[in-house]
C-alpha cells in the first residue's frame, strides 16, 4: 500500500465520528432511495407478471344484460385481442360465527378456465365442480380471515334466496388485489369477499340465462384504448352499458398504481435532501480538515508531490466517506426494501414476487452517493491545494476581522466578550453558519413534512367519520328503492334514525372533457350522512344545479355557470344538461353533488333512494344484523365504527412506521451537522478556548461560547424549518395524492412544535459530546501548537 | 534530466532576486536585489537575523515561491520562466528540504515519512539506509508523537536525502533544538555532505554554526552584506552555543 493510502486510512480512523455523522447522512439519503426503487421496481415487475400470466382485462364494460353471444361480436371490434362475457353481483353473505353480515362480489366461472380472462390463481383445494352449483371459490383472505378451508360451507343470499354454498377451494386474482366493498373504505379481508360461481349457478341467481352483465376485454398490443372503449360503448348502449373504463379506474388497479406511484415520489423527493445535506457536510469537514493539513499539504509539494496527486489523496478520503455511506445505506436500504416486500406481499396478496434484483437501483445509489461526497469534497480540496509551498507552510494569517456594520451593531449590543466571540465567529464565517443553518433547518423540514402526515390523517379522520357520515350503518341498495324504503327501515330492530340517499353512476361532460364519476342526491334536511368541506364546514346545496368539488371541476375545465352533460349510466341513462352552480373546496371527494329534489326533477320521476344511512341503538345490533341478513334488497351494509377501526388500525399502523423511520432520519441530520460543526468548531478554537481557561475562565463558561454558537444558529434554523417543511409537506401532498387518496394539506402548531424540540435535543445533545472533549483539551499543549 | 555534476559549474545562480509580499496595503521587501552562487559539494551557511530574508531567498532557490523579480538559474535552467509542473518536478528530482520544525506527517511512522518522498523519487536510497545515514537505524517504525526533536529533525534529514537530491536546502534546522541534539543533526548533515557531495545550504541566525561552513552568505534587510570563504572550517563536533 502506498504511504499516502496508509495515512489517509489513519486520518480516517482519527476523524471516524465526523466521517460516521456523513456516512450516515449520505446513507439515509441512500437508503431511501434504494428502497423505495428497489420496492417499486420489484412492485412493478410483479405486478406486470401478475397481470400477464392471468390475463387482467384492459377494459370494463359493466352493462343491464347482454345476450352471451355480445362478447364475440366485440372481439371484432379493431383492437381487440379477446372478449368475455360473465355475469357480477353483490351478495350478502352470512358467515358462521360473525354477527354482522358480510357482503361477496360474486364473478362467474365458465366452465373451460383454461385460457380465461382475469383467471383466478388457484392457492389451495381445487376448482369448483362445473356441474355442482353450491360449490365456490373465494379469495384467499377472505377464507384465512374467517376461516373458510376448503370443504367449509357459509350462506348467501343470491337472488332473493338463502343458499348454502360449499369452499372448492382458495384463489387469487389479478383483479382483486385491492378489494374494497361496496361503501367502504379500506380493505376488509374478513367481511368482503370474491366469490367464484360456476356460470350456470351464477346466471340461474341472477335469472341471467343465456345473458351476461359485464364484458371483459383485452387489447391487442399498439391498439387505440380510447376508440376501443368509444366502439364498445356505442355497442353495450343497447344493452343498458354504463360505459367501458380502461385499468386507470379499475378500483384495484388504480389503488396498486398509487401506491406504486407514492413510492415513486418518495424515492424522487427524498434522497436529493439528504444527498444535499451530505454534500455540505463533506464540504464543511474537508475544508477543516485540510485547513488543519495546510503544512502537509506544503511539504507535500515540497518533496515533490504534484497538485494533482495531493488532489487525489484528499479527494479519495471524500470517496471513501462516500463509499462508507453508499455502503451503509445499500444494506439498510436491501434489508428495508425486503421488510417494505414483505408488508406489500402480504397487504396486496401477491401470490409471487418477481424480484428486480437488477444492479439498477444499487448503481444509481452509488453514483449518487459518490458524486454527492466528491463534488462536496472537491471544492475544499480546489481551494486548499492550489496555495503554493512556502505559503502553504508557513502558518496562516490570522483571521481578518473588521468592524463592518454587523459589528458595529453586536458592539452596540454591548453583550459580554464571550457573547461577542459567538456572534463574530458566525459573521466572520458566514458561509460555514450558513450550512449548520442550512442543515439543521432541512432537519426540522423533514420532521414537520413527516409529523404533518398525522395532522392530514387527523383531517381526513375528522372529515370522514365525525362531520360527514354521522350514521352508525349505510346499507347499500342492490337496486333503487322508492322512498318509501326509508319509512320501512324505520322498523329494522333497534333503528332510531334513517335518512336515505342516492347515487347514480354518470359520465361529466364538459366541452370537450368528460369524466366517470358518481352524481350524490342530498336530501334536504339530512344530519347524518352531510357534505362537508374541507374546513369540515357542512355544505348547504342549492336548490338547483350541480356541485363540484375544486379538482372535479378543473379536470372538466368548468366554472360556475357553466353548463355540464351529465350522463346517466344506468337506467333511465338518459342525459341531463345541469348548470354548474358552485365549486367547493373538498379534497377528499371526486363526486358531484345536487339536491335531491332537483335531480328527481330533472330526471322527472319520484325520488328514490339508493343508500339508507341509520342510528341505530347500539344494544340491538346484534338483532339488526340478522334481519338484514335476510333482507335480499341489500348489496352492502357497513358498519362505520367498524370502518373507522379498519382506518386507525391500518392507516396509523403504517403511518406510525412511516414517521418513525422519517424521524429517525431528520434527528440524524441534524446530528450529523451539529456534531461537526462543532467538531469543527473546536479544533479551529482549541488555542483560543485553552486561551480563555489560562486566563480564568471556568469550564462552563468557555463551553457556552462553543454550545452557545451552535444553539443559536439552531434556533435561528428552527423557523427556517418551518418554511422548508411547509414547503416539502406541500410537495408531498401532491406527490402522494392520487385519483384514490387525496392528502389534505394541514399543518398542526403541534407538529411544528414537535419538530423544532426534536431537533433542539439532537443538536443540544450532538454539541454537548464535543464539548465534553473541550475538558480534555491539555492546556500547555493548546497554547503550544503552532498554527 | 540528472546530470553528471559539472564540477566547473554553480549548481545554484540567482541574479537580481527580488521579493515583495503584499498584505492588504503594506507591502514587504523581504529580498531585495540577492546575488548568489552555490558551487557542486559545497556547504554554504546562510547567516542573518530574523527577518533578514534567509527563509525567502531559500524558498525562492528551492522553487516553493518565486521571486517578484530576478533570474534564479539551476545549473543552466531558468527557473523563474519554468511553469508549475516543471518546478514540481525539478523538486521531486533535484532538491531535499529540511525544516525548523521538522514538517514530518504525524500520522505516518518515520519509515512511511521517508517512503513518501522514496514513493515518488527517481533513483531513491531505500528508506531504511535513509534513516541509518541520518543516524537513526532504530527508531523506524515509531510515528512523530513517539520521537524526541532531535530524532525527528533526523527523520527529516533521511527524508531530504533519500532520493539522492543535488541540493539539500535547511532552514534553520537545529533552531527548535537543544545544543548537544543540534550538534547531532549537523554532524548528520556534514556526513551527508562529505559522503554524497551534495550540495547543501543551511539557514541559521546561530552565527556559531558558520563555522563548520566552506562558504558564509550573511544577510541583512533582505541584501547580502557579507559573503566570504571560510578558511578555518571545522567539524560539527567542536561547535557549541
Amino acid at each position: 500500500m502506498k504511504v499516502l493510502d496508509r495515512k489517509l486510512l489513519r486520518d480516517l480512523r482519527r476523524i471516524w465520528a465526523q466521517t460516521l455523522a456523513i456516512a450516515l447522512v449520505l446513507g439515509c439519503g441512500i437508503m431511501l432511495l434504494v428502497a423505495a426503487q428497489a420496492t417499486q421496481r420489484t412492485l412493478m415487475a410483479t405486478k406486470t407478471a401478475y397481470y400477464d400470466r392471468h390475463l387482467f382485462a384492459d377494459v370494463f364494460a359493466p352493462v343491464s344484460r347482454a345476450p352471451g353471444a355480445v362478447a364475440g361480436e366485440l372481439a371484432a371490434i379493431d383492437g381487440v385481442a379477446q372478449a368475455e362475457g360473465r355475469i357480477g353481483f353483490y351478495a350478502v353473505l352470512d358467515v358462521e360465527d360473525m354477527a354482522e353480515p358480510a357482503m361477496g362480489r360474486v364473478v362467474s366461472l365458465p366452465r373451460d378456465v383454461a385460457g380465461m380472462l382475469n383467471r383466478p390463481l388457484l392457492r389451495r383445494g381445487r376448482m369448483p365442480d362445473p356441474d355442482n352449483p353450491d360449490e365456490v371459490l373465494i379469495n384467499e383472505p377472505f377464507g384465512r380471515s374467517n376461516g373458510l378451508e376448503p370443504g367449509s360451507r357459509f350462506h348467501g343470499i343470491l337472488g332473493g334466496q338463502l343458499r348454502e354454498l360449499v369452499v372448492a377451494g382458495w384463489a387469487l386474482s389479478p383483479e382483486f388485489i385491492y378489494t374494497v366493498g361496496p361503501g367502504a373504505l379500506m380493505p376488509d379481508d374478513r367481511r368482503f369477499g370474491i366469490v367464484w360461481m360456476n356460470e350456470t349457478a351464477a346466471a340461474s341467481a341472477q335469472n341471467m340465462s343465456g345473458a351476461v352483465n359485464e364484458i371483459t376485454l383485452r387489447l391487442s398490443r399498439g391498439a387505440d384504448a380510447r376508440a376501443v372503449r368509444s366502439a364498445v360503448d356505442q355497442f353495450t348502449a343497447r344493452y343498458g352499458g354504463t360505459g367501458a373504463y380502461g385499468r386507470d379506474r379499475h378500483p384495484s388497479h388504480a389503488f396498486l398504481d398509487g401506491e406504486l406511484q407514492q413510492l415513486g415520489a418518495l424515492a424522487t423527493y427524498m434522497p436529493p435532501i439528504f444527498l444535499l445535506v451530505a454534500a455540505f457536510l463533506v464540504n464543511m469537514v474537508l475544508t477543516r480538515l485540510i485547513a488543519l493539513e495546510r503544512t502537509q499539504i506544503g511539504l507535500m509539494k515540497a518533496v515533490g508531490y504534484t497538485t494533482g496527486e495531493i488532489a487525489t489523496h484528499y479527494l479519495k478520503l471524500a470517496g471513501l466517506i462516500g463509499v462508507a455511506g453508499v455502503v451503509l445505506g445499500s444494506i439498510v436500504g436491501w434489508w428495508l426494501t425486503d421488510g417494505m416486500l414483505f408488508i406489500y406481499q402480504e397487504f396486496f396478496g401477491f401470490p409471487f414476487l418477481v424480484r428486480d434484483t437488477g444492479t439498477g437501483p444499487m448503481a444509481l445509489a452509488a453514483v449518487l452517493g459518490l458524486a454527492t461526497a466528491l463534488l462536496g469534497g472537491a471544492r475544499a480540496v480546489w481551494s486548499s491545494v492550489r496555495l503554493n509551498p512556502a505559503e502553504a507552510m508557513s502558518p496562516p494569517a490570522p483571521p481578518r476581522f473588521s468592524r463592518g456594520r454587523a459589528d458595529r451593531f453586536i458592539s452596540w449590543l454591548a453583550l459580554r466578550q464571550t457573547s461577542m466571540m459567538i456572534l463574530r465567529s458566525i459573521i466572520r464565517w458566514p458561509g460555514r453558519a450558513a450550512i449548520t443553518l442550512f442543515g439543521v433547518s432541512a432537519s426540522v423540514g423533514v420532521l414537520v413534512a413527516s409529523y404533518f402526515l398525522f395532522d392530514a390523517l387527523e383531517v381526513m379522520t375528522d372529515s370522514v367519520f365525525t362531520q360527514s357520515n354521522r350514521q352508525h350503518l349505510t346499507l347499500t341498495l342492490g337496486d333503487s328503492a322508492p322512498e318509501i324504503a326509508v319509512t320501512d327501515a324505520l322498523t329494522l330492530p333497534g333503528v332510531m334514525q334513517a335518512e336515505g340517499g342516492y347515487a347514480v353512476p354518470v359520465r361529466l361532460i364538459h366541452g370537450h372533457r368528460d369524466r366517470l364519476s358518481a352524481l350524490q342526491g342530498h336530501y334536504p334536511g339530512a344530519t347524518l350522512h352531510r357534505l362537508v368541506d374541507d374546513d369540515s364546514r357542512p355544505v348547504e346545496l342549492p336548490p338547483q344545479g350541480l356541485v363540484l368539488p375544486e379538482m372535479l371541476a378543473r379536470t372538466l375545465e368548468a366554472r360556475p355557470g357553466d353548463m355540464i352533460a351529465v350522463e346517466l349510466m344506468s337506467p333511465p341513462r338518459e342525459v341531463l344538461d345541469l348548470p354548474l352552480v358552485a365549486v367547493i373546496q373538498q379534497g377528499l371527494g371526486q363526486e358531484a353533488h345536487i339536491a335531491a329534489p332537483a335531480l328527481f326533477e330533472a330526471m322527472r320521476m319520484a325520488p328514490r333512494v339508493t343508500h339508507i344511512h341509520l342510528l341505530a341503538d347500539p344494544a340491538q345490533m346484534d338483532a339488526l344484523y340478522a334481519e338484514v341478513k335476510r333482507t335480499p334488497a341489500l348489496a352492502g351494509l357497513s358498519d362505520w365504527a367498524e370502518v373507522r377501526r379498519q382506518f386507525d388500525d391500518n392507516v396509523s399502523e403504517n403511518l406510525l412506521m412511516m414517521v418513525t423511520i422519517y424521524t429517525i432520519i431528520g434527528v440524524l441530520i441534524a446530528i450529523g451537522v451539529v456534531y461537526n460543526a462543532a467538531r469543527i468548531q473546536l479544533s479551529e478554537r482549541s488555542y483560543e478556548l485553552a486561551s480563555l481557561r489560562v486566563l480564568g475562565f471556568s469550564r462552563r463558561e468557555v463551553g457556552y461560547v462553543l454550545v452557545g454558537e451552535m444553539m443559536l444558529l439552531t434556533v435561528l434554523a428552527i423557523p427556517l424549518g418551518w418554511v422548508l417543511g411547509t414547503w416539502f409537506a406541500e410537495g408531498m401532498t401532491e406527490a402522494l395524492s392520487t385519483d384514490m387518496v387525496y392528502i389534505p394539506f394541514a399543518i398542526s402548531r403541534r407538529t411544528y412544535a414537535l419538530a423544532a424540540i426534536a431537533v433542539f435535543l439532537a443538536a443540544l445533545v450532538s454539541v454537548l459530546l464535543v464539548r465534553r472533549r473541550l475538558d480534555r483539551v491539555d492546556l500547555a499543549l493548546a497554547l503550544k501548537a503552532r498554527e | 534530466m540528472r546530470s553528471k555534476p559539472d564540477s566547473s559549474g554553480p549548481v545554484f545562480r540567482a541574479e537580481g532576486v527580488t521579493k515583495v509580499y503584499r498584505t492588504g496595503a503594506v507591502a514587504v521587501h523581504a529580498l531585495r536585489g540577492v546575488d548568489m552562487t552555490l558551487s557542486e559539494g559545497e556547504m554554504v551557511v546562510l547567516l542573518g537575523a530574523s527577518g533578514s530574508g534567509k527563509s525567502t531567498l531559500m524558498n525562492i532557490l528551492g522553487a516553493l515561491d518565486t521571486p517578484t523579480e530576478g533570474r534564479v538559474f539551476f545549473r543552466d535552467r531558468d527557473l523563474t520562466r519554468a511553469s508549475d509542473r516543471q518546478l514540481t518536478a525539478f523538486r521531486r528530482d533535484h532538491v531535499g528540504f529540511v525544516f525548523q520544525f521538522y514538517n514530518l506527517v504525524p500520522s505516518l511512522t518515520a519509515r512511511e515519512n521517508v517512503a513518501l518522498v522514496t514513493e515518488i523519487a527517481r533513483n531513491p536510497m531505500t528508506p531504511e539506509e535513509a534513516l541509518e545515514r541520518a543516524g537513526l537505524p532504530n527508531r523506524m517504525d515509531h510515528f512523530p508523537a513517539e520521537l524526541s526533536g532531535g530524532e525527528q529533525q533526523r527523520v527529516a534529514i533521511a527524508r531530504a536525502i533519500a532520493k539522492r537530491p543535488e541540493v539539500l536546502l535547511c532552514d534553520e534546522p537545529t533552531g527548535a533544538l537543544d545544543s548537544k541534539t543540534g550538534v547531532q543533526v549537523l554532524e548528520a548533515l556534514a556526513q551527508v555532505n562529505a559522503d554524497m557531495g551534495t550540495a547543501t545550504v543551511l539557514i541559521t541566525h546561530n552565527a556559531d554554526i558558520q563555522r563548520i561552513a566552506d562558504r558564509v552568505v550573511v544577510l541583512a534587510d533582505g541584501r547580502v552584506i557579507r559573503d566570504e570563504v571560510n578558511t578555518e572550517k571545522i567539524a560539527p563536533a567542536q561547535v557549541s552555543w
